[in-house]
């Protein structure tokens, strides 16, 4: 494999391929680093990928995991999910291109089914017998279904206020769910001290989280792939703790430097809610570091109030042109809305934050008369259903013409 | 008077192997002082330009001291620090 070691992200220092997470000199984040050779033939590399299966293991070479491609019609594959052209959204800002990655259509209806893949696969390569995760609902319900499909134990501990849809569609798997008393960022703690005794477990998001954040950078793969082999000029995409909006950066990047794109990493915008946005917050003030908050939000599943990533979100902000915008409760719902409406697509709130910021974006002038715009929609709308409840109107009517015509007339008789 | 710090799987080794330790001062700032006068090493590890490094998070009883004083929140007799690595969540 093409993945050679782990790096720490401040000071460099080398570790092997092995289930750690944090450097024990300076407690940065470890990274995976690959030896990536820079491609001679393009076409080559670029059929032998679109050769491969309909999910993120055609991206295999670019994973870090040691051996042959897992079995691709068994586990439960995710990715290869749709890039739609979203001209009536377009329109409705007043842009002209925008694309909506749908990642609602992997297994588990979110994006976290890329990371879990990678994750629970390379768990399994290091020989651990239970997956683990500390989560604020979609990655519950895919590390519990990765669970059950590869035949894991598996415990998720989620915050006990959680929206129902997620718990149901957690404990379903058969999984151990357990209910914290407490915010997201009481969960990561908690999860954080087991992950130090428990050692035959993988908790994909801490002691395997190397490897789990490289399975976000499948989407900018698709992306791209699904664009003809074209980069984006902006990605406006969702920001709890920053992995998914700096590992879309890396995949482009990767994909720039052996030569398989051509161009720069896209204007990467990062999106917020209000009521939990220590990275726009920082961004707005100038700051390189985030202050933590306690979450107050509709935007559960981006409510991580201590986010690690935060300083590379920033970094990656302003070095590509982008921001940081965040966007209130009120805006979220009508972002889900818009969406819905211009595109048939129904996104749970992190969705909506992230149209929202799209709109904007676009009543800012930020957006360039040619520029080609993808949203990463990241989860399902039935997920968080309290949050359109009551957001339109309906009618009931009794099972008679009249009743029907008492509302909507008579039809028009030519 | 006496403080409870518990340390990460990660900084055990500077510690001679201990996954907590005693500590004396009446602040987080006293009592990681106490923590250094032990184990030198782990002021490098926890410590840069006389501040915590940004990926490492220390808690009172639960609460992470960003919320609190920083370094000068007081510590209760008895109380317990918890130091940890910032993970990234999702």
């Amino acid at each position: 494999m093409a993945a050679k070691r782990l790096q720490c992200r401040e000071c460099s220092t080398q570790y092997p391929l092995e289930a750690r997470y944090v450097c024990s000199r300076c407690f940065g984040p470890l990274e995976v680093a690959y030896d990536h050779e820079r491609v001679d033939d393009v076409g080559e590399v670029r059929r032998r990928i679109q050769g491969g299966p309909q999910n993120i293991w055609r991206y295999h070479d670019f994973l870090p995991l040691e051996g042959a491609q897992p079995r691709t019609r068994s586990g439960l594959p995710a990715g290869c999910t749709p890039l739609i052209r979203a001209d009536r959204l377009a329109a409705h800002l007043g842009l002209r291109e925008v694309w909506v990655k749908n990642d609602a259509a992997n297994p588990t209806h979110s994006f976290k089914d890329r990371v879990v893949s990678v994750a629970a696969t390379r768990a399994r390569e290091l020989g651990f017998d239970t997956l683990a995760c500390a989560s604020t609902g979609n990655l519950a319900n895919s590390v519990a279904a990765h669970g059950a499909a590869l035949g894991m134990d598996s415990y998720v501990l989620i915050p006990a206020d959680l929206e129902e849809q997620k718990i149901l569609a957690t404990g379903v798997y058969g999984t151990n769910v357990v209910k914290v008393r407490g915010n997201y960022d009481d969960v990561n703690r908690l999860c954080t001290e087991l992950s130090g005794d428990r050692e035959n477990w993988a908790f994909v998001n801490i002691n395997m989280r190397p490897y789990y954040s490289e399975g976000s950078k499948t989407m900018a793969y698709e992306i791209a792939e699904q664009l003809g082999w074209e980069l984006p000029d902006r990605c406006v995409v969702p920001i709890a703790s920053g992995s998914l909006f700096t590992k879309i950066a890396k995949g482009f990047a990767e994909w720039i430097d052996i030569g398989l794109l051509d161009g720069d990493v896209p204007i990467m915008n990062g999106a917020q809610a209000a009521g939990c946005s220590p990275v726009a917050t920082a961004f707005a003030a100038g700051e390189d570091v985030c202050r933590p908050v306690k979450p107050n939000t509709i935007a559960k599943s981006l409510a991580i109030g201590n986010p690690a990533d935060g300083p590379y979100a920033l970094d990656l902000a302003r070095a590509t042109g982008g921001s940081i915008d965040s966007v209130t409760d009120q805006q979220i719902r009508a972002g889900i809305r818009l969406l819905a409406e211009t595109t048939g697509v129904f996104t749970e709130t992190a969705g909506g934050v992230t149209t929202a910021v799209l709109t904007q974006l676009a009543e800012r002038g930020e957006i360039g008369p040619d520029e080609r715009v993808v949203l990463a929609i990241t989860g399902e709308g039935l997920k968080t259903l309290d949050a359109v409840r009551h957001s339109f109107p309906d009618v009931e009517v009794d099972p008679s013409i009249e009743s029907f015509e008492s509302i909507f007339g008579s039809p028009v008789t030519a | 008077m006496a403080i409870t710090i518990k340390l990460p799987t990660q900084l055990r080794d500077a510690a001679g192997g201990a996954a907590s330790l005693e500590a004396e001062g009446t602040t987080v700032g006293e009592a990681l002082e106490s923590l250094f006068s032990q184990h030198g090493e782990l002021r490098e590890r926890l410590y840069q330009d006389g501040d915590l490094r940004r990926f490492v998070n220390v808690y009172l009883g639960g609460e992470d001291i960003r919320f609190l004083d920083g370094l000068a929140t007081e510590v209760p007799e008895g109380g317990e620090l918890t130091i940890l690595p910032a993970v990234a969540g999702g």
